[in-house]
C-alpha cells in the first residue's frame, strides 16, 4: 500500500496526529539534551561510525572470530540465510526441548522473520515481554516503532485492553495502574517458561559474547529462570571488540530515549550453569544490502530510533503507515533494498529536511540514500503516474523560457478567476491539504524591471 | 552448500576495500568529583546512592528504608549485612528466589556519567535475584567510581564464561503514553552503597 494512502486514514484523526508527533518530539528533546551533556558527542559518532565501517568490511572473518569465540563458551551457533530457516531452528530447538511456553524479549529481527505466528501455529504460546510488545501482541498489530512499539497507543485503549485481558477496573487508564496489572501478569509468564527468547544488540567477536539492552529487565528475567536461551541476530550486529561497547553503549540510550544509558546493560559469555545457549545468525536479505554500493551504510544502524522520533513525516503519519517491521527514515531505506515495488513510496515519504542524518549516532547519510533511492525507484519505472506526469511537464515547461513566461502570464490572469471545482479535484493531489497561494500581479521579471527603472538603473540584463 | 558457507561466501564476494579501526586513545569526559556525579545520575534515573564509612553501617541506613523493614524476604549475599533470611546457596531451583522482598548484593565498580553499577554472578548462584527482586541494594567499594564507560571496559575481561551487567536504577517502563512507571518487571527500588573503607 503506498505511504500516503496508509497515512490518510491516522492523519484523518488529526488530534492523534499531533498528540503522536508531540510525544515523539518530547523524546527527541531530550535526547538533545543528554547529548548536549557529552562533551565528545560528535567524536563519539565519528568513532562509532569508522567501527561500523571497519566491522562491515571485515564481517566475515568477523563472524568466523565470533563463532569460534562463542562456540569455545559452550554456546551453540546456527546460521540461517533467511526468515523462514531462522523461524524452522527456532522451532526445532523448542520441540527438542519440549517446549509449550516461550517468553521473548523485545526483538526487531523475530518480528522481520514473523516467528511469533509461525510458534503459534506449532502450538506454542509466545509472549512479547517488553511492555509496550506486549501491549501490541494483544492487539494484533505489529510494533509501530522499534523502541517504542506502543507509541501510537492511548492509555485509555491500554486501559480498555486490560480491562479485558486481565480483568482491570473499567475506565481505569492510570499508567502506574496499568503497569502493575501487566508486572504481575507477566511476573507469572516468566514463571512459567519453559525457554526464553532474546534479541542481540551488540555482538563480540573478540569474545564470542553479546549485548541485551532492556529498561524493564525483561530480558534477564527471560533467560535466568528457564534453562533454553536463545539469541537471534542480525549478521550486522557485530563488533570487533568489547571495548567498542563504550563507544556504543555510550551513544544508544541517550540517543534512542535521552536516557545516559539503558536500566539494564547485560553481557552474555557463554550459558549460564547447568543452561544452553543458542545464537542464530541471520542473514535474510543483509548480504544484499552488504553487495550495493548505494546502500550498504545502512547496515551500520543500531536500532536507536533516534531518526524516527525526529522525522516530521513520521512523527505525523505514525510507524504503521510505512507497512513495514522497521518504520521511518532508516525502514525507508531498507524495506525497498527488500521489495522496491512494493515499498516503492517509501522513500517519498520524506521532506529531505536531513534531520535524521543529524542524529544518527553513527552518522548513515539517511537521507541522502533516501534521495539515492528516489533515482533508483524512477529508473525501474515504480513511480506512479501522479508524480510522472506533473515532473515531465514542469519539465517541459522549464526547458522553453517562452513557455514559462506563457504559462506564468496564464497562471496570474487566469487561475484567480478559475472556480474551486476545476482548481481542487481528484487530479490535484497536492491541493488536498494545501491552499494555493495568492497569485502575484505581475511576473518577477516586470517587477524587476520596473524596480530598477524607478532607481534609474538599467532592465534586465 | 550449508547456510554457513552460503551466507559468508555471500559477505566474501561483496566485501568492500579494509577499513581501519579508529583509537579509542581520547580525551573522554572525567569528572571533578565522580561520586557526586555517579550519586546525581543515580536520582535521575529512579535510584539513590548512600556514602557509608564501612560495612557495619550498612544495616543501619538500611533500617531507614520502609520497603527493607516490612520485607517479608531477604536475601544477601555481604556477610553481616542485609539480615538475610534465607539461605541462598541451599536453594536449587531459580524459580524459588521468587519470593525475595529485599535483596542485598555485591557490585564490582560504579560509573559516574550513567549512574550504573557493574555486577556478576560470580558470588551468586541464581543471577535472575538481581532482576526478580521487589527491591535491590548493590554494595560498591567507594573507590571504585569510575568516570566513563571507557573507563569501566578497562576493567573488565571476558575470557571464559561469564555473566554480567550494568544496572542503572530501578526496572521501569515508559510504554503507555512515555509516562514514565518505575518498577516494571523488576526491582520497585535500587539503592547503592558506596562503602569507604572497602579493600
Amino acid at each position: 500500500m503506498k505511504h500516503a494512502t496508509a497515512a490518510a486514514k491516522f492523519v484523518a484523526n488529526d488530534e492523534r496526529s499531533h498528540w503522536h508527533d508531540k510525544a515523539l518530539w518530547f523524546i527527541r528533546s531530550k535526547r538533545d539534551r543528554m547529548a548536549h551533556s557529552v562533551p565528545e558527542w560528535e567524536i563519539l559518532r565519528d568513532t562509532a561510525a569508522a567501527i561500523k565501517a571497519h566491522t562491515m568490511t571485515h564481517l566475515a572473518e568477523l563472524l568466523e572470530q565470533f563463532e569460534e569465540n562463542a562456540t569455545k563458551l559452550g554456546a551453540t551457533v546456527h546460521w540461517a540465510k533467511d526468515a523462514a530457516e531462522h523461524n524452522e531452528i527456532v522451532h526445532g530447538l523448542l520441540r527438542d526441548h519440549n517446549v509449550r511456553k516461550l517468553v521473548k524479549s523485545k526483538s526487531m529481527l523475530t518480528e522481520e522473520c514473523h516467528l511469533n505466528p509461525f510458534l503459534e501455529k506449532h502450538g506454542i504460546e509466545v509472549t512479547d515481554t517488553d511492555l509496550g510488545e506486549w501491549l501490541v501482541q494483544l492487539r494484533n498489530e505489529p510494533p509501530s516503532h522499534i523502541v517504542m512499539p506502543a507509541i501510537h497507543i492511548k492509555k485509555e485503549e491500554v486501559g480498555e485492553l486490560f480491562h479485558r485481558v486481565l480483568g482491570t477496573e473499567e475506565g481505569a487508564s492510570d499508567p502506574p495502574y496499568l503497569a502493575e496489572a501487566a508486572r504481575t501478569a507477566l511476573r507469572q509468564k516468566f514463571m512459567e517458561a519453559d525457554a526464553g527468547l532474546t534479541g542481540v544488540n551488540f555482538a563480540i567477536a573478540e569474545t564470542g559474547g553479546f549485548v541485551v539492552c532492556t529498561n524493564e529487565g525483561n530480558a534477564d528475567l527471560g533467560v535466568s529462570l528457564p534453562k533454553l536461551h536463545i539469541a537471534s541476530m542480525g549478521i550486522e550486529k557485530l563488533i570487533p571488540k568489547a571495548e567498542h561497547l563504550g563507544v556504543f553503549l555510550r551513544l544508544l540510550a541517550r540517543s534512542a530515549t535521552g536516557q545516559p544509558i539503558t536500566t539494564y546493560s547485560s553481557h552474555f559469555h557463554g550459558p549460564r550453569a547447568g543452561g544452553e545457549l543458542h545464537i542464530i545468525l541471520v542473514d535474510n536479505g543483509r548480504s544484499n544490502l552488504l553487495a550495493s554500493d548505494d546502500f550498504h551504510r545502512s547496515l551500520n544502524c543500531i536500532r536507536c530510533g533516534a531518526c524516527m522520533n525526529t522525522c516530521p513525516v513520521y512523527r505525523r503519519t505514525g510507524g504503521h503507515s510505512y507497512g513495514t517491521t522497521v518504520p521511518g527514515p532508516i525502514g525507508s531505506i531498507l524495506a525497498p533494498s527488500r521489495d522496491a515495488e512494493e515499498h516503492s513510496t517509501l522513500p517519498y515519504a520524506c521532506s529531505l529536511c536531513g534531520s535524521c542524518t543529524d542524529v544518527c549516532p553513527v552518522k548513515i547519510d539517511l537521507h541522502h540514500q533516501l534521495l539515492t533511492w528516489r533515482r533508483e525507484i524512477a529508473a525501474l519505472g515504480y513511480v506512479s503516474l501522479d508524480k510522472t506526469v506533473p515532473m515531465k511537464l514542469a519539465s517541459a515547461v522549464f526547458r522553453r523560457p517562452w513557455l514559462y513566461r506563457l504559462a506564468g502570464r496564464v497562471a496570474r490572469n487566469v487561475v484567480p478567476w478559475m472556480p474551486r471545482f476545476m482548481l481542487y479535484n481528484p487530479l490535484n493531489v497536492w491541493g488536498r491539504k494545501r491552499e494555493l497561494p495568492e497569485f502575484p500581479k505581475e511576473s518577477f521579471q516586470q517587477a524587476y524591471a520596473r524596480r530598477n527603472k524607478a532607481s534609474g538603473k538599467g532592465g534586465v540584463r | 552448500m550449508s547456510s554457513r558457507d552460503t551466507v559468508l561466501k555471500a559477505i566474501r564476494k561483496s566485501q568492500r576495500e579494509a577499513t581501519p579501526l579508529p583509537t579509542l586513545d581520547q580525551d573522554w569526559l572525567k569528572f571533578e568529583d565522580p561520586i557526586d556525579q555517579f550519586t546525581k545520575v543515580l536520582e535521575s534515573v529512579g535510584g539513590k546512592c548512600l556514602q557509608v564509612s564501612s560495612r557495619s553501617e550498612i544495616n543501619d541506613r538500611l533500617a531507614e528504608f520502609p520497603q527493607f523493614e516490612s520485607a517479608n524476604v531477604r536475601a544477601s549475599t555481604i556477610e553481616g549485612v542485609g539480615l538475610s533470611t534465607v539461605s541462598l546457596e541451599e536453594i536449587d531451583d531459580p524459580h524459588n528466589v521468587e519470593n525475595v522482598d529485599f535483596a542485598v548484593l555485591a557490585g564490582e565498580f560504579a560509573v559516574a556519567e550513567n549512574g550504573a553499577v557493574w555486577i556478576t554472578d560470580e558470588t551468586l548462584k541464581h543471577r535472575v535475584l538481581h532482576f526478580i527482586t521487589q527491591h535491590l541494594a548493590l554494595v560498591v567499594p567507594a573507590k571504585n567510581v569510575v568516570n566513563n564507560m571507557h573507563e569501566a571496559y578497562k576493567r573488565l575481561s571476558f575470557d571464559g564464561r561469564r555473566f554480567g551487567t550494568f544496572i542503572s536504577g530501578p526496572s521501569k517502563t515508559a510504554d503507555i503514553e512515555q509516562s514514565l512507571v518505575i518498577g516494571a518487571h523488576g526491582p520497585r527500588s535500587h539503592v547503592v552503597f558506596l562503602v569507604d573503607d572497602e579493600s
